[in-house]
């Protein structure tokens, strides 16, 4: 009887008792376009073709812009832009003043912050609260870290001397729209390439408006190139022969097939692919900070992060409670409008990938897997999945196997270390993990024996610009991030 | 001692003659011929395709009959490699270190052995001998890089907030390789070596006309206390395991060493099937000093950063 009383006294109950005032970040002061054209050397220009697509606010299915799709022509008119600039300015003007342009490029962006944040909101449906505190300060800031590297590369690898690879060819996914493009051009640029950027079909709004600061900052045209399009557009740029290094992040299918057409070319490439991470949670952990981490590590960003902590494995002495714990965390998740700045949950990407969350999630229970889900409202409009738990489920479910890029977490439970170090292993991905312990040493002895390129010990999905990322295995080759992330981008003599 | 001292000391008889029950044939004693086999998890098995090539002194003299592996001969030695990874990987880099050490001594005491060979294959005395010499202070060279290139490349991060977070190298896992054609013992040793020193475990192709130096280099791995499965040494032809060497799923990167477009391409091509890393070291003098370096030893490596909130 007494348990039972505990656990009516532990459930949280947000809901009943008062509600949540709306409170939107407004958006009257955002600058948008009504039509977007090509990035090119330096200038906004017509695509060849003359068509244009329409990018839409996927929590209310309405059209924010249209935008120019480049083909293979403008992707050709790109890369020379970027060739003729690495030969005429970047690679002749002093590490110095390299540096000096990219810093400026991470100041314009901390001023416009807030346009950028609401902006990556409306495009992409992700909660004000992460594109405000996470997305774009986190972008400014990866620019601000490399920019600093330009002029000190000889002392990044010792006994050699680095040099630029020439005109770099980026595609980038939906998920962190103007974090991902940060993450590529601002390493790029450091270390003396030009670059020709493509993001996502679904979110291109955020890098067009780094178009627009990069034309405020000055920079010499050319020098980076932004061009909008969908996969075909992405596949002129891998074939196109005057691209020496092609970065890539994204699905490890496309991953795949990138690395296959560049066989038989000197193109250098780095991937940072799929991920389905193992988060692993010891009896002697903190529990109720372990929940939160869960939380977080699946939640966040609508679980379209390729690090996300997909598959918790619970130490059996404290399955019950946990799980318990997640359901009634889950009940106080708020799943709405992305600019309320008290939504945690905001919409799915594109209609396209809630199919696939929808498809995945009936494969979970046709396996025989129990599904949990918030009992939450959403909206009529726009994409939205509640938060999903699945409980009874196998290292065989392709829940478990398969990446689902959406907010669905598979629970298993495990009793020693070593299973649960060949359960979290178990897996082609590589890309992260999480361990949460009290214990020292049982930090040291999982984190070091995860076979995944970034770990988080009772923490979860934390980003830094000097910190390296970037997976073992099928979740891609290369380092983003740090010291490590300028090695991709350079040549060693 | 050296080669032209022994051969000085062979006394000549006369040939076609009985001599203490033994027929004389070039002036010699009947000399005890080699079986080679493959050097698979620490044994010395045969091909289980049974089948040979033959290696010959390029007068049209065999030498050896020289097992011709086959695919199933390379997945039984990535099942070895894989089984011995973890160990070696976790042995302390002191250890790792003293074991390629031990290489290093090992081979001095078989010098003559490994310089004849050569000669065989087609160097002159002079050469083998440079050879051999600079194949015996590259297995130094990498020893001492077992418990350093991890400080080199290692980074604490500065991370933002209240974070403690750090970065190093840890090895890519199993890794296949093909023995570059020219310089038959340290070629093989330049390749094997950056692998083996950072926690990988690999399988490892022998140049096809050096196949009994690499042979008779895995009798030294054994005497050096390399456990078994860290390094398989396979012979036979490179266009037939091409394939199976870059495509098989529970390897992890793949080295290539020559310069074949065609079949840089296929293991480019094959490499996409599991996002294996595909490495290509085109160095034409392995006897060049800057042939040998840590960014190889990086090549194989992944990097893994750890975080940990800071507080109470």
């Amino acid at each position: 009887m007494a348990n039972k009383k505990n656990k009516k006294e532990a459930k949280l109950d947000f809901q009943s008792g008062w509600t949540y005032a709306p409170a939107p970040e407004s958006a009257d002061h955002v600058q948008l376009k009504s039509k977007y054209d090509l990035f090119i050397n330096g200038e906004f220009t017509e695509p060849a073709s003359g068509k244009y697509f329409e990018t839409i606010n996927p929590a209310k299915e309405t059209k924010i812009a249209d935008i120019a799709e480049a083909n293979s022509e403008d992707i050709d008119r790109a890369v020379k832009a970027a060739r003729d600039a690495y030969n005429t300015t970047w690679s002749k003007i002093s590490a110095k003043e390299r540096g000096k342009y990219i810093y400026r490029i991470a100041r314009i962006m901390q001023e416009r912050a807030r346009e950028l944040a609401v902006i990556e909101s409306m495009n992409g449906g992700k909660a004000i609260r992460e594109s405000r505190d996470v997305d774009v300060p986190l972008a400014a800031a990866h620019f601000f870290y490399y920019a600093g590297w330009a002029d000190k590369l000889d002392y990044a690898f010792p006994g050699r001397i680095a040099k630029p690879l020439g005109v770099a060819g980026q595609i980038i996914p939906w998920n962190f729209p103007l974090l991902m493009a940060a993450w590529k051009i601002a390493p790029a640029l450091a270390a003396g390439n030009t670059v020709v950027l493509k993001p996502a079909e679904t979110t291109p709004l955020t890098a067009l408006k780094l178009a627009e600061i990069i034309q405020d900052a000055d920079l010499p045209p050319g020098v980076v190139n932004i061009v909008t399009g969908a996969g075909a557009t992405g596949a002129a740029i891998v074939n196109h022969p005057g691209i020496d290094k092609v970065a890539f992040t994204g699905s490890t299918e496309v991953g795949k097939i990138i690395q296959r057409a560049l066989a038989g070319t000197n193109k250098k490439y780095t991937l940072e692919l799929g991920g389905k991470a193992a988060n692993i949670i010891f009896a002697d952990a903190t529990i109720d900070q372990a929940v939160e981490g869960i939380i977080n590590g699946i939640f966040f960003n609508q679980g379209h992060v390729c690090c996300a902590g997909s598959r918790l494995f619970v130490q059996e002495p404290v399955a019950d409670i946990v799980i318990r714990k997640l359901k009634d965390r889950l009940e106080t998740l708020i799943i709405g409008d992305p600019l309320d700045k008290n939504t945690d949950i905001g919409a799915i990407n594109s209609k396209e990938q809630l199919n696939k969350i929808k498809k995945m999630v009936k494969i979970g229970v046709d396996e025989g897997g129990t599904c949990y889900q918030s009992s939450c409202a959403v909206p009529s409009k726009g994409f939205w999945f509640r938060p999903t738990l699945f409980t009874d489920v196998a290292q065989s479910s392709r829940i478990v196997q398969e990446e689902i890029f959406g907010p669905v977490l598979s629970i298993q439970t495990f009793r020693t270390v070593e299973e649960v170090i060949e359960k979290a292993n178990n897996t082609p991905y590589g890309l992260s993990g999480g361990v949460w312990t009290d214990k020292g040493s049982k930090i040291f002895k999982v984190s070091s024996k995860l076979k995944a390129g970034v770990v988080w010990a009772n923490t979860y999905n934390k980003f830094d610009p000097t910190s390296p990322f970037g997976g073992y295995k099928e979740s891609g080759m290369g380092r983003e991030g740090g010291l490590h992330g300028l090695h991709p981008y350079v040549k060693l003599n | 001692m050296n080669t032209s001292e022994t051969k000085a000391k062979v006394e000549v008889r006369e040939n076609g003659k009985m001599e203490n029950g033994s027929y004389i044939k070039d002036g010699k004693r009947l000399d005890v011929l080699k079986t080679y086999k493959l050097y698979i998890d620490g044994k010395f098995p045969r091909t289980e395709s049974g089948r040979y090539f033959k290696l010959d002194d390029g007068n049209g003299k065999t030498i050896a009959s020289i097992c011709r592996a086959s695919r199933k001969d390379f997945r039984d030695a990535v099942v070895s490699s894989r089984k011995a990874q973890p160990d070696w990987a976790k042995r302390s880099a002191y250890n790792r270190g003293q074991i390629l050490y031990r290489i290093a001594e090992t081979l001095e005491g078989r010098k003559v052995q490994f310089m004849s060979n050569l000669v065989l294959a087609g160097a002159t005395e002079e050469k083998a001998t440079t050879e051999v010499n600079a194949a015996i202070d590259c297995c130094v060279y990498y020893a001492g890089w077992a418990d350093k290139y991890q400080q080199i490349f290692s980074s604490v991060n500065p991370a933002e907030g209240s974070y403690f977070n750090f970065s190093y190298p840890e090895a890519t896992g199993v890794v296949s390789a093909f023995a570059p054609e020219q310089f038959g013992l340290l070629g093989l040793i330049s390749v094997m070596l950056p692998v083996i020193v950072g926690g990988n475990t690999c399988i490892i192709l022998a140049a096809q006309n050096h196949s009994t130096s690499a042979i008779d280099f895995a009798e030294v791995l054994h005497a050096s206390d390399v456990p078994g499965g860290v390094i398989n040494i396979l012979t036979g032809f490179r266009s037939e395991l091409v394939a199976h060497f870059s495509s098989h799923m529970d390897v992890n990167a793949v080295i290539y060493t020559g310069n074949d477009v065609a079949e840089i391409k296929t293991i480019q091509t094959n490499s996409a099937l599991n996002v294996k890393r595909a490495v290509f070291w085109n160095h034409s003098d392995w006897m060049d000093h800057t042939s040998h370096h840590p960014y190889l030893i990086m090549d194989l490596q992944e990097i893994k950063t750890t975080w940990h909130p800071v507080g109470i």
